[in-house]
């Protein structure tokens, strides 16, 4: 019987700087391999022992064989460490938990809008990725992905040598909050950009970023004709169990680790606003 | 029935604990409280109330749960060992019994706790009716039956014998060699306890429109604002309620390595919910609101209805501004949904 508290030794086999405090974290078996499958938008535990253990969204796509990736903003105790690590560094990890983005069953066959902010791409990430494997089994997919600045981007190169391929058929909508020299891209925020872009609201939506982006760009939404059942996001509480039993948590009768993180807009409202 | 003079149970005990791990509620520095039994020790069977629940039994205020060695990029992981052998929980009141049947369903369902199943797979429960329900009991609102415990086995204290009645094989293996008893005697203490309980001032509570079924109406309820005032969010009520499960995993470096161990924490605390960009609930009122809706509401909505409250009254009892859920169930309860 596995010890769900318990976790198993991975190690950071690679670190890329995406911005000036979000790294991505490679991280794999000792050995080699994934610590274990996932399904898009599902979280693990990372801890260094002695410092902590989090919650972090998994970044990188099911769909790649050999490892995971986690990117990481800094901003407080354990992302310090973390971001303090050299390769070949051992972690522990546990997971994955929660439940993912129905990417195979109510988003499939649908055109996708993915609307991100700042690492609020992170948790996204994974999941644009896996259709993008799996490319023929989604409609039409706009990603609208703003930051503060050019330099906060995250996985920029990616976004613009992998998902900006023509044969990827993905309409990417760039935008940073304040001009800036070397940028002749769209400067503003996320939800006026999404008002601006007018969407079809026949799309369903994957949002994700700070709450108060959030909570614009569902007013934008709502201007747009779309609908609260068209619209997911991923939570984020302070965890500790990951299973759904420490409390930590807990919002009305669901706990974020287990039930959520995905959840859509229409089964929050029958929650209690404490997220 | 089995019995026993109340003067050979520290025999009794010492024949118990001489096979396996023993724990009563026992008194130390002027409070009973669930300890392992050793030679000596005052057994309290007359205390009615523990100060802390029976819980620490199955889910220990501190455990360990891993040790880690940490030399330069490495790490050792070891896993703290579970429990492997039978050990007698002894005194268990009514209330607290049923305690354990809801830690179970946070700690038993998938995914498991393991270190709890272990000791609820290993623990025997000997319960013992109470003799005097006080004022502030009021666990027969949950169809608890403090004259009539359940258990591996139930104990009621007439006069100067202890009767016993096994309820399960374990149970019945434990108290073989007693003599056995006519019942007469505990079902007249029986009639005198439920006649107490059925007076007690707690005894009816309306929990009227408190129930999993809705899940948002009391929240936004302006007496939240009255209830929660003096609340000082000391955790008080959380630390003596056997049903509270809440816990926190920490990190504590020994000098020799890391141990991993959890321990019981609060939703009445204000770091609680915090992470490094905000809070969640960050205000007294929504902590304290937290705590009941979960009891009387969110619980029961994914538990068959059941409320996670046993009405065993420490917290009406031990609460330093006497607030309570007594309190919350008789502003909250009882309306018209």
């Amino acid at each position: 019987m596995t010890n769900n508290l318990i976790p198993t030794l991975g190690v950071v086999t690679d670190i890329r700087v995406d911005t000036p405090d979000i790294k991505t974290f490679r991280v794999e078996k000792i050995g080699g391999g994934k610590c274990f499958e996932h399904e898009p938008g599902q979280c693990a535990m990372l801890s260094i022992p002695g410092v902590g253990e989090a919650m972090f969204s998994i970044t990188s796509s099911p769909t790649v064989t050999d490892h995971q990736e986690f990117s990481i903003k800094k901003c407080g105790c354990l992302t310090s460490w973390l971001h303090l690590m050299e390769p070949g560094q051992q972690i522990t990890i546990r997971g994955p938990y929660g439940k993912p983005f129905p990417v195979d069953t109510e988003l499939k066959g649908k055109d996708l809008l993915f609307i991100a902010g700042g690492v609020g791409l992170a948790p996204l990430h994974s999941v644009i990725n896996y259709c993008l494997a799996k490319r023929e089994n989604y409609g039409k997919i706009d990603v609208v992905y703003g930051s503060r600045s050019k330099d906060d981007l995250l996985t920029i190169d990616e976004i613009q040598n992998e998902w900006m391929k023509p044969e990827n058929d993905l309409s990417v909508h760039l935008t940073i909050d304040r001009a800036q020299e070397g940028w002749d891209g769209h400067v503003g925020f996320v939800p006026n950009y999404v008002t601006e872009l007018g969407f079809d609201p026949n799309k369903t939506v994957l949002v994700c970023g700070p709450p108060i982006m959030i909570k614009f760009v569902l007013q934008a939404l709502d201007g747009l004709g779309f609908k609260k059942d068209q619209i997911y996001t991923t939570l984020e509480l302070r965890m500790k169990c990951g299973i759904g039993k420490c409390g930590r948590c807990n919002i009305g009768d669901k706990y974020v680790c287990k039930d959520g993180p995905v959840f859509r807009f229409d089964q929050l409202d029958e929650l209690p606003n404490e997220y | 029935m089995k019995k026993i003079s109340m003067n050979a149970l520290d025999a009794l005990f010492a024949k118990i604990a001489s096979t396996m791990k023993l724990y009563a509620p026992i008194e130390k520095a002027g409070q009973a409280d669930f300890y392992e039994w050793s030679a000596g020790e005052k057994v309290r069977l007359d205390v009615l109330k523990t100060v802390k629940s029976a819980k620490d039994v199955f889910f220990p205020q501190v455990e360990d749960l891993i040790k880690f060695r940490v030399e330069g990029k490495s790490i050792e992981l070891n896993e703290a060992p579970k429990c492997e052998d039978d050990f007698v929980v002894f005194g268990v009141r009514g209330c607290d019994a049923r305690s354990f049947e809801l830690l179970d369903r946070v700690f038993l369902v998938d995914p498991r706790d393991e270190f709890y199943a272990a000791r609820r797979k290993h623990g025997i429960i000997v319960t013992l009716a109470c003799g005097e329900p006080e004022e502030s009991c009021f666990c027969t609102n949950f169809g608890i039956d403090p004259a009539n415990p359940c258990g591996d086995a139930s104990a009621w204290i007439v006069g100067d014998e202890l009767y016993i009645e096994p309820r399960t094989e374990r149970g019945a293996k434990l108290f073989a060699e007693l003599e056995d008893a006519d019942a007469a005697p505990v079902e007249s203490a029986k009639k005198e306890i439920s006649a107490i309980a059925e007076k007690l001032p707690f005894a009816n509570l309306d929990f009227t429109g408190l129930d999993g079924e809705h899940l948002m109406e009391k929240f936004d309820d302006p007496a939240w604002e009255r209830l929660s005032k003096a609340c000082l969010g000391c955790g008080t009520c959380t630390f003596v309620c056997p049903t509270c499960q809440c816990y926190d995993i920490r990190d504590f470096d020994t000098g020799h390595g890391v141990t991993r161990y959890r321990c019981w924490d609060s939703c009445m605390y204000s770091d609680f919910t915090l992470m490094a960009a905000e809070n969640s609930r960050h205000t007294q009122l929504q902590r304290y609101r937290q705590r009941f809706m979960h009891k009387l509401v969110y619980f029961p909505s994914n538990n068959d209805g059941l409320y996670s409250c046993v009405g065993c009254g420490r917290c009406v009892a031990k609460c330093p501004q006497n607030l309570n859920i007594v309190k919350v169930i008789k502003a909250l309860g009882g309306k018209k949904a």
